[in-house]
């Protein structure tokens, strides 16, 4: 599984990262490396930080100390300019898909290339139908409103959009949250196609098992506001920690499939 | 005061306040009840007011902050035209100023002949019939029109816009906005408060006509001062200052609605539940501020003998 010609160039570097909320401590001194090229997941218990520790890679919420290094910028001590050329970088797939609702789903994928490109419209408009269909969505979804999308279809829009202008970086906040197991084979599918074309650095929060399995390189579990492991689910699922044990031994956990 | 009335004190409370849970959770911490902290031992009402006033105070904080924000974003746009959305602007003059001509103009038409007839039998008493464009003209146009027309706005628009930026901020929209590199004030309040602040005047003006259009009639149906009688009268009466005082009101109003919708919209945190919360309060806050502000017009224009 691993992917083959990846350097080890760290693309996120986070040190000693440290957030609270109130007296609510929610990361404590945190570590963590992502490499070029590869597949990572987050997974942790609710309320274990990993949706706040994306929120502080894409630049939507700062820790209270601690620096985090995202494409080999400091996110602390960016300029308005630096941050939107960095933004321009990094795609960001949302949970609920964050498609806004009074635009086509066309006009959705368009739209980081109408502000932030001179292109003409016509050009746009070939340009979102494109990465519509890469991300396999027909014509006459991308005519339609978000509302009137199933919810495969709305992330499948939500991915197309997050990677309207080329990234280097795709973060990916539960994709396959809310999906029947069939689409979620099609996202599972879909994310290690981009990673393969493009050569993608992928960050994703996940709970989906199926994903961690089979798409994620390497998966570090957050618990206690700290990484308490990290490596390939088969490393992981050697591990003691009791916060790792925990997605391996539950009732809905999974042993590693054994190889014949 | 009884161990038990402090647990139950703190059962009752609504959750969690930030400032309340630390109260808690130190009293938890020292373990014996008699050693509790002497803020956890006021009575109830005393907390709630504290809570209450402690809450105000972040919120305005909140809402400075956010006026700043948005005079900022404002600034940076009238600097670079070319990055004011002009097509959102006129989208916005026609959803919240001309969708809202026939409700404003038939409440001002109503507030008109109310006035009328409110003034009428004093008139009367004293054969003063004519005044009634005296009350009427002065009434309507430095007063009723611009602040009935803010109220309504305000009910109408200033919801709209608390809902509209609350649900997309549920739905991470704003989020995402961000995250493409655009700027949600720049998109979402900047052409709201341009529209507003263009719109909102011009329907006080068509306000201003309907209300004394209506103050006409009953001056006619009761009093019998004819329309001509009535107009001579009015254009004596009422100075073109009156007209622009009350009309000059009227965008320091379409701010107030502007700024209190958005900020309470983006202070929309969870779910569904919050956007109507948040829409209510917008709603609320806009019309108190708005007649507050008309308030202090008044004793400013008295202040300057205007």
């Amino acid at each position: 599984m691993e992917h083959q010609g990846r350097n080890q160039e760290a693309v996120i570097e986070i040190n000693k990262v440290s957030t609270r909320f109130g007296d609510h401590v929610v990361h404590s001194e945190l570590d963590l490396e992502v490499r070029r090229g590869e597949i990572f997941a987050l997974i942790g218990g609710s309320g274990s930080g990993k949706s706040t520790l994306l929120r502080e890679m894409i630049l939507l919420q700062r820790p209270d100390s601690g620096t985090i290094r995202v494409l080999g910028e400091d996110l602390q001590s960016l300029a308005e300019e630096e941050a939107l050329a960095l933004r321009e970088r990094w795609g960001v797939m949302f949970q609920h898909g964050g498609l806004f609702g009074s635009l086509t789903v066309n006009e959705n994928v368009g739209l980081p290339l109408r502000e932030h490109t001179g292109l003409e419209d016509v050009l746009i408009g070939e340009i979102a139908a494109w990465k519509l269909a890469m991300t396999g969505l027909t014509l006459e979804a991308g005519a339609q409103y978000p509302s009137e999308l199933s919810g495969g279809m709305m992330k499948r829009a939500s991915l197309a959009r997050a990677m309207a202008l080329d990234p280097e970086l795709l973060f990916l906040d539960e994709p396959t949250a809310g999906l029947d197991p069939d689409s979620a084979g099609g996202v599972d599918e879909l994310v290690r196609k981009l990673r393969d074309l493009f050569g993608l650095t992928v960050v994703m929060i996940t709970h989906d098992l199926d994903l961690l399995w089979q798409v994620a390189d390497r998966v570090a579990v957050l618990a206690e506001g700290k990484v308490q492991g990290i490596g390939s689910m088969s490393e992981l699922s050697r591990m003691e920690h009791p916060a790792i044990r925990k997605f391996f031994d539950g009732p809905r956990g999974r042993a590693p499939s054994k190889p014949k | 005061m009884s161990p038990v009335s402090v647990e139950t004190a703190a059962v009752v409370q609504p959750t969690p306040h930030e400032l309340g849970s630390r109260v808690e959770a130190r009293y938890r911490a020292s373990g014996e009840r008699s050693a509790a902290p002497a803020a956890v031992l006021l009575p109830p009402a005393l907390e709630r007011l504290g809570r209450g006033a402690v809450d105000f105070y972040r919120q305005s904080i909140a809402l400075l902050s956010f006026v700043g924000e948005t005079a900022c974003a404002l600034a940076i746009c009238i600097a670079h035209p070319a990055r004011m959305r002009w097509r959102p602007i006129l989208h916005n003059i026609r959803r919240s100023g001309f969708d809202a001509l026939p409700i404003v103009g038939l409440l001002s038409f109503l507030i008109g002949i109310v006035v009328a007839y409110q003034s009428a039998d004093q008139l009367r008493k004293y054969g003063a019939n004519i005044f009634v464009a005296d009350v009427v003209g002065l009434s309507m146009l430095r007063e009723f029109a611009p602040l009935i027309t803010a109220i309504i706005i305000a009910g109408r628009s200033g919801a709209a816009y608390a809902a509209q930026i609350g649900t997309m901020s549920v739905t991470e929209e704003i989020d995402a906005m961000r995250t493409l590199g655009i700027a949600p004030l720049e998109v979402l309040v900047l052409p709201k408060f341009l529209g507003l602040v263009i719109a909102l005047p011009l329907l006080a003006v068509f306000a201003d006509v309907l209300g004394v259009f209506g103050g006409m009639l009953m001056a006619q149906a009761h009093l019998g001062v004819g329309f001509g009688d009535f107009l001579e009268r009015f254009v004596n009466a009422v100075s073109v200052t009156d007209y622009l005082i009350g009309i000059g009101k009227t965008p320091v109003f379409a701010a107030i609605i502007v700024v209190i919708g958005c900020f309470q919209g983006f202070r929309t945190k969870g779910g569904a539940d919050s956007v109507g919360r948040q829409t209510t309060r917008s709603v609320v806050q806009a019309i108190v501020l708005v007649i507050v502000a008309d308030a202090l017009f008044s004793i400013a224009f008295s202040w300057l003998d205007i």
